[in-house]
């Protein structure tokens, strides 16, 4: 994979949406996309955990993980830690959500006022832990990935917006009462789907 | 006997997770593009949620409440390794064609709603019994999307050629919007059908 990292982050934005392409981080998708707020909020969040984390799993999964580093790194053969790379990802990601909510409540009340109740809810958001896993399956580089933990951040906190906003019109025109709520949502997520298929063109990535 | 059939019917219909609780759409999302992979993925829930229920149920009074999601993220995590491990060993191509969502199980917030919820203040046994009820919840959805998407998406069934037409075109269906549309729909008519059944 010799992609540039700026081509990778347009893709994750646009093209290979994690939302629209790979449904990910739907449930909180769905239970945050009532305000714009506060889907800003949780959007501006994930994208700020989804960079670091993706950074941090790639160091941990290269030197430490993959099959092969644990023998470089300690000199010990038949060490193998990639049968860990799951548990220690997710370990790793809710670590690291909790080491940020403690920092930003010392530091920012704010900030932490404005971020501090989606942070929690971050952990078990699929979309983190799906961007670290595809890092790996499609054999990004360092750069490439954090390219990639951006990007897609960013592309979920653009469909967060995009949702939450036509919701708050949805609000006031006549939907069929047994379609109301989560089933309007997946129609209107589908056409929005639909709609960033125009961008396939634009670029490729594998 | 009637608080087993309770649990189920709970599972199955009246508190189904992804329509009810809103949880697990990810993956009943992303794996529904064909019948086989839908099952495979739905074979794997109910194994897992089983499992996890029951071991969070067996140690519930030993878990200091304080760290109880951690420790649950963890049983999760070690059966889905387990899980992911003997898809590569026995069914590479699955495993390839599911890539990370196998996974992603770990975040499949079924599992870690249904130890929450169940689990910790349930025997084992009833336990077990809910992670399946739930686990087939979860399958009835998946295999039904998954079968309307491959039927008119690709025009097969399980593989079988059903629309043999070669002018048959519907690729949105087998598309990522054709998904989101596909379950929309699929709620419009599950709601509808219980409110003809007369409930809220």
């Amino acid at each position: 994979m010799n992609q540039s990292p700026l081509v990778i982050l347009f893709a994750a934005v646009l093209t290979n949406n994690i939302v629209f392409s790979g449904f990910l981080g739907m449930c909180s998708f769905i239970a945050l996309s009532k305000r714009i707020d506060t889907a800003i909020g949780m959007g501006l969040a994930v994208t700020f955990v989804s960079t670091f984390t993706t950074a941090l799993n790639w160091l941990i999964y290269h030197y430490i993980l993959k099959t092969g580093a644990l023998y470089k790194l300690t000199g010990i053969e038949g060490l193998d830690g990639e049968i860990f790379t799951l548990i220690v990802f997710i370990a790793v990601i809710a670590a690291f959500v909790q080491i940020v909510e403690l920092a930003i409540a010392r530091i920012s009340q704010s900030l932490y006022q404005a971020l501090g109740i989606f942070l929690p809810l971050i952990t078990v958001n699929c979309a983190i832990l799906g961007v670290s896993l595809f890092m790996v399956i499609r054999g990004y580089g360092f750069l490439a990935s954090i390219a990639f933990g951006f990007g897609s951040g960013i592309g979920w906190l653009l469909a967060i917006f995009l949702m939450a906003g036509i919701r708050q019109k949805l609000r006031f025109s006549k939907i069929s009462p047994s379609l109301e709520g989560i089933g309007i949502t997946m129609i209107t997520t589908g056409i929005l789907a639909m709609i960033f298929m125009v961008f396939n063109g634009m670029v490729r990535m594998n | 006997m009637s608080r087993i059939k309770t649990i189920l019917t709970n599972g199955i219909w009246y508190e189904n997770p992804i329509f009810h609780q809103v949880l697990g759409v990810c993956s009943a999302l992303a794996v529904t593009t064909q019948v086989k992979n839908a099952i495979v993925m739905s074979i794997a829930v109910i194994c897992i949620t089983a499992l996890t229920n029951f071991t969070v149920s067996v140690l519930r009074k030993i878990i200091p409440f304080s760290v109880r999601l951690i420790i649950e993220m963890l049983i999760i995590s070690t059966f889905v390794i387990v899980f992911d491990q003997l898809l590569k060993a026995y069914y590479f191509e699955m495993s390839r064609e599911l890539g990370p969502y196998v996974g992603l199980i770990i975040t499949n917030c079924i599992i870690l709603g249904r130890s929450e919820a169940f689990a910790l203040r349930e025997g084992p046994g009833l336990s077990v019994i809910d992670g399946i009820a739930s686990g087939l919840g979860y399958t009835l959805i998946l295999v039904s999307i998954a079968a309307v998407r491959e039927l008119f998406g690709a025009g097969k069934l399980l593989g079988y050629s059903i629309i043999s037409n070669p002018d048959y075109h519907a690729r949105g269906l087998a598309s990522a919007g054709g998904a989101f549309i596909v379950m929309g729909i699929l709620i419009w008519i599950m709601n509808a059908i219980r409110r003809v059944g007369g409930e809220k």
